[in-house]
């Protein structure tokens, strides 16, 4: 079974992902326009202790790898838990070309492979063949990196709950242990449902990473429901959005969160050295209690 | 009993409200009609859902209590007609249809039929736009001088795009697929304009339709519009709609995530000092029972669904509300020819 380290580096901030500020989603943008930047403090993030980073598959995200790659006693024990899909990759594509094209266009070396891989002839009907080809396309760049966790975003896992593709969860769970010898991780806004929809289709101790913060931002079903079911249900959770973009002071935000029973591990993004140690005592501090 | 929904075209809308109309309590998605085989041969197997290619057996067949109309813009007047005159709650994707008659012929049948009627113009369901509109309409700003709406971003960016966004026949382009937002998002904050003084549409990237809408406006109070939109902006992640509102007693920025208001002095309201404030989407934003990509797409749905259930014919973005944009996206067409 995988370990998951209590504390978890994210990579909203490299990206130009901001909840709150179109503005500051753009000056991060430029901060972090070569990946230099973002591997600078990915090495401060380190040096401090962190060893997992969390991390969307970007296109950008190849670069770091490589980075990763070229210096690999140096980062032998970085952890990657990679994040998929980006998802605007896929749907500006579905704009641009439409979904049959984006289907060829992503998977790994588009209609060749799928035809030498002889999973034409089911392509049509297949969803779980379709799921392996893009998890693979998604997964080439880490090639060589620990990868013991692979989070679905929660875009596609809230998908697939609302059309009740339970299934699915399932499917992606058990090929990752087989093609990767990873673990399963779920992104997801609606808790609570989906754990009702892991245990459904056998998924066990599944992990989960949502938003989950004092103010109850995006946490479907509400504060009290998602406290009902970290107490009560067998998961690994992993909680993400705690400062909740920024609406709740950091102190008083990471005291909350590591006060309730059940979560696991705090996933957070900072660019610069001071915040990133600033939560980092604060959660450890918090924990310590 | 729970409410039986069937929805018109399974691209990256129909598939988004089958998840969130069928994650709803007492609701399920029953049928779908696509022309799309594919796709369709996907949710019949694995979804188990009732599959169709003509929307007319849909409807006759299926026994819907609501449809919901995600298909090219091109296609709505017809699909949304025929499921009215038989009785079927409808909700269609945005713009309502491309021509301000049809759109308001449509309206009428709705009301005729006491049919709940909605349109997705899903700004209208974002915290921040919403508490804009409240300040606005409370006098927060005086008399409304100008207003500013502008939306950038990434559909086409290159001279390839092949769905049918590109294709001015089936109601693609910049002006009635993205800038039809804007509009009526301005139209909520501030209500329709009268007329339409100038207008520009550009061709960027695109063969057929434009990728760049800009427009003047003046309304009844003599106040002014700015329209601006662009969608082959590559340095926004996805769509960004801003919309900036003067008026004699201060002005408002307000975007999806951040509304900053600027009261002049004595004008203090509410919990609003004089000079800058800033309110977050964290703290307008209603929260959802259930979350996709945004509360504004579930929200919209519940409000949808909640109307049925109340039998209250006009909710927000109603048919009738959806026609005074058809009218500006025309008097806009008119403007530029």
């Amino acid at each position: 079974m995988a370990t998951i380290d209590p504390i978890l580096f994210g990579d909203n901030q490299f990206f130009g992902v901001n909840h709150m500020s179109e503005e500051k989603a753009r000056q991060q943008l430029m901060k972090f326009k070569d990946t230099a930047a973002i591997v600078e403090v990915l090495d401060q993030a380190f040096d401090m202790g962190i060893r997992t980073f969390m991390c969307t598959t970007h296109d950008r995200i190849g670069e770091i790898c490589d980075h990763m790659r070229a210096h690999r006693e140096r980062y032998k024990d970085f952890v990657y838990f990679p994040c998929m899909p980006y998802a605007h990759k896929y749907a500006n594509s579905v704009s641009q070309v439409g979904v049959m094209e984006t289907i060829q266009r992503f998977s790994t070396g588009g209609v060749v492979s799928t035809v030498l891989r002889g999973a034409v002839g089911t392509f049509n009907r297949d969803i779980y063949a379709l799921m392996k080809l893009l998890v693979d396309s998604e997964m080439k760049r880490f090639q060589g990196l620990n990868t013991p966790v692979i989070f679905v975003q929660n875009v596609v896992t809230d998908l697939l709950l609302g059309l009740k593709l339970y299934p699915v969860f399932a499917e992606f769970h058990s090929y990752l242990k087989e093609r990767y010898d990873a673990e399963a991780g779920f992104i997801t806004m609606n808790l609570p449902l989906l754990l009702d929809a892991l245990a459904a289709v056998g998924v066990e101790n599944p992990i989960v990473c949502a938003n989950i913060n004092k103010i109850g931002f995006r946490m479907s079903g509400g504060v009290d429901a998602y406290r009902d079911v970290l107490q009560t249900r067998k998961c690994r959770a992993i909680a993400m959005s705690v400062l909740a973009s920024g609406a709740i002071p950091p102190k008083e935000a990471i005291d909350w969160v590591c006060g309730l029973p059940g979560v696991q591990s705090i996933v957070f993004g900072a660019s610069s050295p001071g915040n990133i140690r600033q939560t980092q005592e604060l959660i450890q501090r918090a924990w310590a209690r | 009993m729970g409410l039986r929904v069937g929805i018109i075209g399974t691209g990256k809308m129909g598939l988004s409200h089958f998840s969130i109309v069928n994650a709803m309590p007492d609701t399920a998605v029953v049928a779908v009609c696509d022309t799309s085989r594919y796709v369709l041969s996907v949710l019949s197997k694995y979804v188990g859902v009732e599959t169709f290619t003509s929307h007319e057996e849909m409807i006759d067949k299926a026994n819907l209590d609501a449809l919901i109309v995600a298909t090219p813009s091109s296609t709505h007047f017809e699909y949304a007609r025929y499921a009215l005159e038989r009785g079927v709650h409808l909700f269609v994707e945005k713009p309502l249809t491309l021509s301000p008659s049809e759109s308001g012929s449509l309206s009428k049948l709705a009301l005729e039929r006491k049919r709940v009627n909605q349109v997705g113009f899903h700004n209208r369901f974002i915290g921040t736009f919403q508490e804009a509109q409240r300040l606005i309409r409370a006098g927060a700003l005086g008399t409304v001088s100008n207003i500013h709406g502008s939306a950038f971003g990434q559909v086409v960016i290159k001279e390839q795009n092949r769905t049918w966004r590109a294709k001015r026949s089936e109601g693609g382009g910049c002006l009635h697929d993205y800038a039809s937002h804007v509009i009526d998002l301005m139209n909520f904050l501030v209500g329709p304009p009268k007329q339409v003084q100038g207008a520009s549409l550009q061709t960027i990237f695109s063969q057929d339709v434009e990728d760049a809408v800009s427009a003047v406006f003046s309304y009844e109070n003599g106040a002014a519009g700015i329209l601006e939109t662009n969608w082959s902006d590559e340095t926004y992640r996805k769509m960004s709609t801003t919309v900036t509102v003067h008026g004699t007693k201060g002005k408002l920025v307000v975007d999806r995530q951040e509304l900053k208001v600027y009261l002049r002095e004595g004008t203090a309201f509410e919990g609003y000092a004089e000079g800058w404030n800033s309110r977050y989407i964290t703290s307008l934003q209603k929260p959802v029972g259930f979350y996709l990509r945004g509360e504004e797409y579930s929200a919209q749905i519940e409000a949808f669904l909640q109307a049925i259930r109340a039998g209250n014919a006009s909710p927000e973005n109603s048919f009738a509300s959806a026609y005074e944009t058809d009218r500006v996206v025309d008097l806009i067409l008119k403007a530029s020819a």
